[in-house]
């Protein structure tokens, strides 16, 4: 009985160590954020950010090259997440609904283009942008990322219109309702929880997609935020780098994927391709 | 709703939407996104095949047409050493990087599973914390943390007795693809873990219980109750891992920003990336693209087998 105390508390504190070593850069993150240039060049840390200030936000958030990359990152998330739950939907609509010819292949070419890699593609991306001048455009860029989305959300999609019962909405048919108002009474609410999940989950696809960017968005200011992150790093081999500022930009991008994320993770991951979503 | 039941059963002849007899609806439904996925993908794809049957070089880039060439391009890949070591390079890093991953989340599942509620819980948060970071912001904390001036990796050796200070681990490509390797694995175990400790979860305590009785031990319980029921989830698990662990872009660049040597520590990613908007060669890049498709492909294609018949 001793014995399996022991193991037990031996267990629990590797159990704890494992999640110090899990949580610690996050945290360093965020602590780093608020720590000055003076404090952080000394060559020993500071573990926590007592005496820290707001200053390296305030000197992110006031670079108009940080509101620049947000605002092409908005505008490229929120069109695709539009454009592409409202195709996915349509699309999902008919393989969890209709049987018909093609079907098969549809989900099968769905599920294959999911395991694409974006570096098997990205440079005949590239090429079709150019011919298209379509380079350093965010519609140039929406139109990719849209058509990257689309599988995944149709499958996710998928679960939850079978999920409403067909039945449902042809009794609501029988009582009066048009095959419209039957869908949008009955059907819709229905799948709300899962129009936001999957919404969610192109959002945090495109907030956080680096390779595809980088390819299509050459120019400066058509920066998205992982490439605008990318420019202090790039930055670092020439001079000295403020990691307290790039600490407050890794925290500014990361806060909402964060809180999303967990917000939406037992929808996505309970179809095990929920892992996708950090492709 | 008890209006809807009752005449849903007043009216049991009405044939079920599924079955109704084929019509347009359907297809119509399904044009939005195939135009989407044909014009952002299938275009590109069949360019990117056809180019790999070209001589497509910097010329062609300003206008000459391209030449037809065959299998000229991967003839010339599988033929040259540097591709032969990057392809090498690239499969031996996603391999090591998809079992390390697998082994840890796995033995962290089993800790998950014979552990108190509350340590548990704490190590599910962390999991879940780096697991929820968007990829560009692990990078940036990672490159911090192993900086060789200031960062925390370096301190935290020389605490304990190792002489690592000044010491910048991504100059040489040894030590380069070991910080990386540790990121990616870092990055891909809560993925793991969280789902193996979900399908833990689902095995009966009775079962085990009963096992332990009969008197099977630790491993024997592992070995011979624990492991076929969980083996469908790890293998899925594993082949994900081992697809996603061969597109490792975005972490490679970042590293080599940060001062790797490029041309010593390029994956298949980077070095396509390096072959098409570096040097143009359009035609040998397009080729190795091709090769890089198709070895995912062949390596998902269980997966997607298996999804496929779960979902007819």
């Amino acid at each position: 009985m001793n014995r399996r105390i022991i193991v037990r508390s031996v267990l629990t504190v590797i159990a704890l160590l494992l999640a110090v070593l899990w949580a610690a850069p996050v945290y360093w993150m965020l602590n780093s954020a608020f720590l000055d240039k003076f404090t952080l060049t000394s060559t020993t840390p500071t573990f926590l950010p007592f005496g820290g200030s707001l200053d390296n936000f305030a000197a992110v958030v006031g670079d108009p090259r940080f509101v620049r990359a947000l605002t092409v990152s908005l505008a490229v998330t929120l069109i695709t997440v539009t454009v592409a739950i409202i195709f996915a939907f349509l699309g999902a609509l008919a393989i969890s609904r209709f049987k018909f010819r093609g079907r098969t292949s549809f989900v099968l070419a769905l599920l294959l283009i999911q395991m694409l890699p974006a570096e098997g593609m990205f440079i005949a991306q590239y090429k079709m942008l150019s011919n298209l001048n379509l380079l350093n455009d965010i519609l140039g860029l929406t139109f990719l990322y849209t058509a990257a989305v689309i599988p995944f959300t149709i499958w996710m999609l998928r679960g939850f219109v079978a999920g409403v019962p067909a039945d449902l909405e042809e009794a609501a048919m029988v009582d009066g309702l048009s095959r419209f108002q039957a869908f949008r009474k009955i059907t819709f609410p229905l799948l709300a929880p899962g129009l936001v999940a999957s919404g969610v989950y192109a959002f945090l696809q495109c907030w956080n997609e680096f390779t595809i960017a980088l390819v299509t968005m050459t120019e400066e200011r058509y920066r998205t935020l992982p490439l605008w992150l990318r420019g202090f790093i790039q930055a670092s081999q020439n001079r000295e780098i403020d990691w307290g500022q790039v600490m407050a930009a890794s925290t500014l991008v990361a806060v909402p994927v964060i809180i999303f994320f967990l917000l939406v993770q037992s929808r996505m991951s309970s179809g095990l391709v929920g892992g996708a979503v950090k492709g | 709703m008890s209006t809807l039941t009752r005449h849903r059963q007043s009216t049991p002849t009405r044939p079920q939407q599924s079955t109704r007899p084929a019509s347009k609806l359907p297809l119509l439904l399904i044009v939005p996104a195939t135009l989407i996925l044909l014009g952002a993908l299938g275009y590109p794809l069949g360019w990117q095949l056809l180019t790999s049957l070209q001589k497509y070089g910097l010329a062609q880039q300003f206008g000459q047409p391209p030449e037809w060439v065959g299998l000229d391009n991967y003839i010339q890949i599988v033929t040259d050493p540097t591709v032969w070591t990057v392809v090498i390079r690239s499969i031996a890093f996603c391999l090591i990087c998809a079992f390390a991953t697998v082994l840890i989340g796995g033995l962290m599942a089993l800790l998950m599973q014979s552990v108190g509620g509350a340590a548990r819980a704490t190590l599910q948060i962390a999991l879940l914390l780096a697991w929820a970071m968007p990829v560009v912001a692990t990078m940036t904390v990672w490159i911090w943390i192993v900086d060789w001036r200031r960062g925390l990796l370096n301190w935290t050796l020389d605490k304990f007795g190792v002489d690592a200070l000044g010491h910048n681990w991504l100059a040489s490509p040894t030590s380069f693809f070991i910080i990386a390797g540790a990121i990616v694995v870092w990055m891909s175990v809560p993925f793991v873990a969280l789902s193996l400790s979900a399908a833990l979860t689902q095995i009966s305590g009775e079962v085990l219980e009963a096992a332990q009785l009969d008197g099977a031990g630790t491993l024997q319980r592992v070995r011979y109750i624990i492991m076929p029921l969980v083996a469908p989830v790890l293998s899925i698990v594993l082949l994900l891992q081992i697809v996603w662990d061969l597109r490792v872009f975005t972490q490679i660049k970042f590293l080599q920003d940060a001062g790797g040597v490029a041309s010593e520590t390029d994956l298949l990613g980077t070095y396509i990336y390096r072959l098409g908007t570096g040097s143009g060669d359009f035609g040998s890049a397009a080729a190795l693209s091709v090769l890089m498709l198709v070895l995912t492909v062949l390596v998902s294609f269980p997966y997607v087998r298996s999804l496929l018949k779960e979902e007819s």
